[in-house]
């Protein structure tokens, strides 16, 4: 630091100047690719902290493993009255258990936009000559990406609760958890835009999280309820990611027809049966909606 | 290390896409704040010279950090209007932002990510080439003397580290402009001098305007222009030593036992105005050193002590505003912490 300059004056420092002299010149004018090179390093950030926080990753497993190996065991004598022979209550529960474990994890995540703003990251993300857009897209990609590697590891254990290692199968989980765990973190980053004390935000959240878990048909076959309750699992956006995971799972089965109408019935509004694509859909547009949003609220400055 | 040092030579006059006129680095023309029912800022006009270090003098609360917000494009004016270098603030956002580097109050670091991961979040955000960042990284960090713990989690640095590698973070897209908003504040007296030895060095290495934010006087000394800001307001903006030379007199701080009839005597005897600051009865006359004997000789209340000091920006503060930075702070420190909080309520 100290060193004379003119003894080091060689072709070394050329090189060093002209290295600053071509920075100076090359921070480029905002556009698509600029704001995709933020979209990635938002969404690599989130999965590095995602890597180094392993206690975060184990903790997040332990509720859908007691849910599925301790409840499903533990109510499966009572369940099995009303459950055709050779099905197990864990694989009935099965997917709404993994989309129990995506529920908690991507609020969770959107929680990371509060304790960015809590300890300031935030604002160097604001104030790069990026759109607001890119961040919050980052964010939710990055959310989403997470919660959807916590539903793979629960996959992982598929087996123990005799779903089979189907690649179509999985395949098809893992599409619907994906855009599962995107909806949930959208909504969860909007909720980030307002709500800026960590407390108030975990308190709102996890006091929407048990509805919508409880609400989703994750623990009932959304047959035969008292109208109510219909009215209300057809509320609940959970219900319409639950139920294809359902019928994904018992499509592979092969179990009689009857078995698995009665134990994976179709969402029906008043009668009608809303096919999968539709509840998938409406899911993705909700996602959108929600990230539009999300999108709007950061974009407003003071 | 001494690789680096000639690294930092000026830049290219003409450089495509960023023209380098002869324009103020930052323009500020009738700039009002105002949040709610409270005037934060209320009409400021300045101008800093590209190379310049400028630096902004108040109290707590006086509106530097807001003056810095909307200069950064973080918060809007009210009315009046800011560019910096040569863009308006208002309208052309994104083109100010990729001419500034920003160095806030709180640090704005990642403290689960290294050092170099903090610095390469902000490469990928502000478009820095990837050929370049490499080099750019290695140049920076060096000279805020922390390459050798790059590999390191920044929350395992301590707040001078902290401090440190947001300096370079600032400079790592080389920008124009650098805002340094209260730089060493919360940081130890050691620390404080540390990171003044960087920012100087790093004046004669690039070639950069720096616009700073403090609250303490022995700090704005080493800017070239200060403007002294109270109360939403510049109340005066030369050079430190203009500055000082405009109060003129030295400033007398005795310690007595009876400080209102020390303050009535100095009236009647001298002729004195003297006030209370910082516990002691404090006062300002010219030649101070040959007024302290007369003040001995014919002052009946006992003296404790005396102290006697060439002007500082702090009687500057104390001439153009009537209170030192100190009697400022303790009335201001608890309504600012209440704004702030009010502040970070909202966006960011």
């Amino acid at each position: 630091m100290t060193a004379n300059p003119v003894i080091t004056a060689t072709s070394e420092s050329e090189e060093g100047r002209a290295a600053t002299e071509a920075i100076r010149v090359s921070v480029p004018r905002k556009g698509l690719r600029q704001d995709l090179r933020a979209v990635s390093i938002v969404w690599r950030r989130e999965l590095l902290r995602f890597k180094a926080d392993r206690l975060r990753m184990v903790s997040s497993l332990i509720q859908p493993v007691l849910f599925l190996f301790v409840l499903g065991t533990g109510l499966s004598s009572l369940a099995s009255r009303g459950m055709p022979p050779g099905v197990d209550f864990k694989t009935f529960i099965y997917p709404g258990v993994l989309a129990m474990s995506v529920l908690f994890t991507a609020i969770f995540s959107a929680a990371s936009i509060v304790w960015d703003r809590e300890f300031g990251f935030l604002r160097e993300m604001l104030v790069a000559p990026v759109s607001r857009a890119a961040i919050v897209i980052g964010k939710c990609l990055g959310g989403a990406t997470v919660a959807t590697c916590q539903g793979i590891v629960l996959l992982v254990l598929a087996g123990l609760a005799h779903v089979p290692y189907d690649p179509g199968l999985i395949l098809t989980v893992v599409g619907e958890l994906l855009l599962l765990s995107f909806t949930l973190t959208a909504f969860g980053v909007m909720m980030a835009a307002r709500i800026t004390q960590i407390q108030a935000f975990m308190a709102l959240t996890q006091m929407l999280v048990m509805p919508l878990f409880f609400l989703s048909g994750a623990l009932y076959p959304l047959s035969r309820l008292p109208a109510w309750l219909t009215v209300l699992t057809r509320i609940d956006p959970l219900t319409y990611v639950v139920a294809p995971m359902r019928t994904a799972v018992f499509g592979h089965l092969n179990l009689p027809p009857a078995a698995v109408a009665a134990l994976s019935p179709d969402v029906t509004w008043d009668g009608w049966r809303v096919p999968v694509g539709l509840s998938v859909g409406m899911v993705a547009v909700m996602g959108l909606v929600l990230l539009g949003i999300a999108i709007a609220e950061f974009r407003k400055t003071e | 290390m001494s690789e680096s040092r000639v690294a930092y030579g000026a830049p290219a006059p003409e450089a495509n896409g960023r023209q380098r006129v002869n324009q103020p680095a930052v323009e500020v023309d009738g700039l009002v704040k105002r949040y709610g029912e409270v005037e934060a800022v209320r009409g400021i006009s300045f101008a800093v010279e590209p190379g310049e270090t400028f630096g902004f003098l108040g109290p707590n609360g006086a509106g530097k950090s807001t003056t810095i917000k909307i200069l950064c494009t973080l918060a809007e004016p009210t009315s009046g209007t800011a560019r910096v270098a040569g863009h308006d603030v208002a309208g052309d956002r994104d083109t100010v932002r990729r001419n500034i580097g920003l160095v806030f109050q709180d640090t704005t670091l990642d403290n689960y990510l290294t050092g170099e991961q903090n610095l390469r979040f902000h490469a990928d955000l502000y478009g820095v080439p990837r050929a370049q960042f490499g080099p750019r990284m290695r140049q920076v960090l060096e000279m805020v003397n922390l390459w050798d713990r790059r590999k390191s989690d920044v929350g395992t640095y301590s707040g001078g580290m902290k401090r440190r590698l947001e300096i370079a973070r600032g400079l790592l897209h080389a920008p124009r402009v650098l805002f340094l908003d209260e730089p060493t504040v919360g940081l130890d007296p050691q620390t404080r001098s540390s990171i003044w030895t960087y920012i100087n060095d790093l004046k004669a290495r690039e070639d950069i305007t720096i616009f700073l934010t403090t609250h303490y006087m022995d700090e704005a000394e080493n800017c070239d222009r200060i403007a002294i800001i109270d109360h939403g307001t510049i109340v005066a903006i030369d050079t430190p030593e203009n500055l000082k030379a405009s109060v003129g007199k030295d400033r007398v701080q005795i310690g007595t036992g009876d400080d209102a009839s020390t303050i009535t005597e100095l009236k009647e005897r001298f002729g004195i105005d003297a006030a209370v600051h910082e516990d002691l009865v404090t006062f300002n006359v010219t030649e101070g050193e040959r007024f302290v004997p007369r003040l001995f000789a014919e002052l009946t209340q006992p003296i404790r002590s005396v102290n006697v000091a060439r002007p500082s920006l702090d009687d500057v503060f104390m001439s153009y505003t009537g209170r030192t930075i100190r009697d400022t702070e303790a009335s201001a420190t608890d309504r600012n912490r209440a704004r702030v909080r009010a502040m970070r309520g909202r966006g960011a």
